[in-house]
């Protein structure tokens, strides 16, 4: 889908028209492709006095092989990532002034900016509490100030015990596949080792696991199934009957299996059961992607449409979730990854069936995420904003320009910006991100 | 029995796209096109992306000429590895089984693993040929080498060789479409009006009642936006298909209807086949086994056999060769060609007359429970794009099969040219 503005704002005469209107250029994204580095330069690395993750932050910035400055101004950093788990009372906060005052206006576009702090309620006093909860406000303002060049920026909150857990976040965080993720606050905790598996190479994290797509004949579904498949994973693709023609299709083209099922029939979670029994022994991950729209104010809704919009967006996922774990068919290691929205955590206008449908996803997340841990394997969801898909070209203008440009980065996501979220969240190395809902929106201005 | 017996080719699974009709949503697609199709929902339901198979058999009763290789061709447009070999089978109705019988043959005596069959069949985009006269004169065009001799050859064309001949669904020796040979066999057997269009009713009811529970979800493949088969008419009642009129057959008495007779159909079929180390190695679940099977033919040209008569004979055989009753399957799958065929087979194994004087038995054959006969409907609902009806059924069989857990089925397939192809399949309890 494009974006006809974006086009018109990046060309030379264009440009110069919107800006003397005063009229944001949306930039031009970054995407992964693969083989690319992590991170396209030098990385700036600083750490408030005391902190704990220097040492653990170096030695992913050594795994992926990116040069590391101590961020004295000296070069341009393509990335900055600063350790802030020292800052133990409020007035240190004025350590993330001195690290990132000098370097932030000289990022480059697409830039990257993370910073590592405690969970604020497993911080060791009070005063630690109060500063490592002030950090988050601190963050998402910085994500306002950079999105105009594409720089996005995360707060990453390392649990005890999580320390040697944080390459597979650092990775996505740092690259081109979180082009579209910013403002986001991220908890990674502690993780058994057997629930957490390093990949032989970082190019194909998902190497060897089966994942199950529900959704995959169209749009952001295809573009998970093809992203999966890309990182190694063999792809069961579901979708309705009725769909079954593109769905096989996405499946020969990325050499996964079809299958043709309604995931609203009663007897769906068991005929899944099946066939992953029967053809893969067990599931590493499934993603429940399939979403449907019945737009109605309250008023106006028919019982079908609020029905029709429960039933595929949060019931199916939990009776198969459910069902799956019964049967032991998600085991250790396994990766649930529900699809919840902005509209499900802000609300919104004609949309009563379809948020309470995307809340419930939250909701399924933590509810599970502790009988998850204990089964060592994790539940996250992604919850995707303004996505540039066939569903948001119908959109009349009005509501659609106000989309793509209410968020920091000032344009829409492509689908492909959720399944590489999804591909973060799904692979064998993330163990420690549990219970995480974790939006793909551009740092949208709603629902914050 | 001994031990030395060949093992037995496992079903594991099929895909078909929906049946249409003449001239509907498949209008524009060439059976190249189709069967392309439903190779490549095989390929994308088992994800056999780029596997080497033993072979794909496949065939077209209605053939272009150009389609001499229609089958690789297909293959080579498909998904599957371009190292799979292919060829053409062609005979008649039987197309679809009889592919199944040659790749199940082949795995059973070990020369291939694995393998698939099938058919297609388009009458919309039907091949047409010239009259002779016609086509020797375009040949000697073609040889002709210098412009007065093509002028010369010109020359001989005449208006009334232009009209080109459209095939037809007929008996090449004794002149009579398929339909009117039918209608004579159900006077002759005294078939009425009413048990026929209560056979094509209860097809009807009982497809789209499969296709309500989810049965053929992963059987059939959508294409060219069609779901479900064309044909299918759910609301179908023996009231509505009474006022009809007759299409085959002359007089009051009459009584095959285009309800109760298949419809020119288009569409594709292919069926997953290979040996049980196969299956095991690519952790796909065995439908059923193909136990035996036995193709028949009749003279209906000099003696008072029926055109559709072949699996009257093939049946009997079969069973014999096999130790077995009529009574001993669990599943029959008697292709629709037309109601009267249906009815026509049954009464034939009951009578006592015909199983002394044709089959030489001092016993009737027996009798079919019509709760174990077509449980899911059979061609009148789904149509018959002849050479794809094979497929279909075997696949359909197969399914049913591992549903139940274990027993056998029975299939029988009449075909054009006085011939009939049947076989037994079986699934063996587990444990």
């Amino acid at each position: 889908m494009s974006d006809r503005y974006q086009n018109i704002a990046n060309s030379s005469l264009g440009g110069m028209v919107t800006r003397r209107l005063g009229l944001p250029t949306p930039p031009r994204l970054e995407r992964h492709k693969p083989g690319r580095a992590v991170v396209s330069g030098p990385v700036a690395l600083g750490s408030a006095h005391g902190g704990r993750l220097e040492g653990a932050a170096r030695e992913v910035m050594r795994s992926i092989g990116a040069h590391v400055g101590e961020g004295d101004g000296e070069e341009a950093y393509a990335a900055l990532v600063y350790d802030a788990t020292g800052i133990g009372g409020s007035a240190r906060l004025r350590a993330l002034y001195d690290f990132f005052h000098p370097l932030i206006r000289q990022t480059p576009p697409s830039g990257r900016i993370v910073v590592l702090a405690s969970p604020p309620d497993e911080a060791g006093s009070e005063p630690a509490r109060v500063a490592q909860r002030a950090i988050e406000g601190f963050l998402r303002s910085v994500g306002k100030e950079v999105g105009g060049k594409g720089v996005t920026a995360q707060l990453v909150e390392v649990g005890e015990g999580a320390e040697g857990a944080m390459e597979s976040t650092l990775r996505f965080l740092l690259s081109a596949r979180s082009a579209y993720v910013s403002g986001q606050v991220i908890r990674l905790a502690a993780v058994e080792p057997e629930a957490l598996s390093i990949p032989a190479d970082w190019d194909a994290p998902l190497d060897g696991t089966v994942a199950a797509v529900t959704g995959a004949a169209r749009g952001i579904g295809k573009s998970i199934a093809e992203t999966l498949a890309r990182d190694g994973a063999k792809v069961v693709a579901i979708d309705i009957p009725p769909a079954g023609e593109a769905l096989s299709a996405v499946a020969n083209e990325i050499g996964g299996a079809a299958v043709q099922l309604d995931i609203t029939d009663p007897s769906a979670p068991d005929r899944l059961a099946e066939f992953v029994a029967e053809r893969h022994d067990s599931l590493d991950a499934i993603v429940h992607n399939a979403g449907i729209t019945r737009d109605k104010t309250l008023g106006r809704m028919s019982e079908d449409q609020w029905d029709q919009v429960l039933g595929v967006n949060l019931i199916a996922p939990e009776m198969i979730t459910a069902r799956l774990l019964e049967r032991e068919l998600i085991g250790v290691g396994g990766r649930v990854v529900g699809v919840s929205s902005v509209s499900g955590i802000a609300g919104n206008r004609g949309q009563t069936n379809y948020a309470t449908s995307k809340a419930g996803v939250v909701g399924l997340v933590q509810s599970l995420a502790a009988p998850m841990a204990a089964r060592g394997a994790t539940i996250n969801a992604v919850a995707p904003g303004f996505i540039e898909t066939e569903m948001t070209a119908r959109m009349p203008l009005g509501t659609r320009e106000a989309g793509r440009r209410t968020n920091s980065l000032v344009q829409g996501g492509q689908p492909v910006d959720v399944a590489e979220a999804v591909a973060w969240l799904a692979a064998p190395a993330t163990g420690a991100v549990n219970g995480n809902v974790v939006r793909v929106c551009g740092q949208a201005l709603i629902g914050a | 029995m001994n031990d030395s017996k060949p093992r037995r080719a496992a079903v594991l699974g099929g895909n078909r796209i929906p049946f249409a009709r003449q001239n509907g949503p498949y209008a524009q697609a060439s059976n190249q096109d189709m069967l392309t199709a439903a190779l490549d929902g095989l390929v994308g339901r088992f994800a056999l992306q780029g596997e080497r198979l033993g072979e794909v058999a496949a065939g077209a009763v209605l053939k272009h000429s150009h389609d001499f290789n229609l089958t690789r061709e297909c293959v080579l447009g498909s998904a599957l590895a371009e190292q799979t070999p292919a060829y053409d089978v062609q005979q008649a109705c039987g197309t679809g089984l009889e592919t199944t019988l040659h790749v199940a043959n082949k795995i059973a005596l070990g020369q291939i693993e694995s393998g698939i069959s099938g058919g297609v069949d388009t009458t919309s985009d039907a091949p047409i040929e010239v009259g002779d006269d016609l086509r020797r004169l375009l040949l000697d065009l073609n040889a002709a080498r210098s412009a007065t001799d093509r002028l010369r050859v010109l020359s001989g064309l005449r208006p009334g060789q232009i009209v080109p001949r459209i095939p037809r669904n007929e008996e090449p020796r004794t002149g009579f479409s398929m339909g009117e040979h039918q209608a004579i066999s159900a006077k002759k057997w005294g078939i009425g009006r009413r048990e026929q269009d209560e056979v094509a009713v209860e097809s009807h009811m009982r497809m789209a009642a499969a296709y309500d529970a989810g049965f053929f979800d992963d059987l059939v493949t959508p294409y060219l936006g069609l779901e479900r088969d064309q044909n299918l008419r759910p609301d179908s009642t023996v009231e509505k298909l009474s006022k009809l009129k007759p299409v085959f057959g002359e007089g009051p008495d009459a009584t095959m209807t285009a309800a109760n007779s298949t419809p020119l159909s288009d569409g594709a079929s292919t069926v997953l086949l290979a040996s049980d180390e196969w299956a095991e190695a690519h952790s796909l679940p065995v439908l059923a086994h193909l136990v035996d099977a036995e193709t028949a033919a009749v003279d209906f040209v000099h003696a008072e056999d029926d055109l559709l008569g072949a699996p009257l004979y093939a049946v009997p055989r079969l069973l014999a060769r096999n130790g077995l009753a009529l009574e001993d399957f669990d599943f029959y799958e008697i292709h629709e060609a037309f109601a009267s065929q249906v009815v026509m087979t049954l009464k034939a194994w009951r009578d006592p007359a015909f199983c002394a004087e044709r089959l030489g038995r001092d016993e009737p054959l027996g009798e079919i429970d019509p709760l174990k006969l077509n449980v899911h409907g059979s061609s009148l609902a789904a149509g018959h794009p002849f050479a794809a009806t094979g497929g279909r059924i075997v696949a359909t069989l197969a399914k049913l099969l591992h549903e139940k857990g274990s027993g056998r089925g029975l299939i029988s397939i009449c075909a054009a040219g006085g011939q009939g192809v049947t076989a037994i399949l079986e699934k063996e309890a587990e444990g």
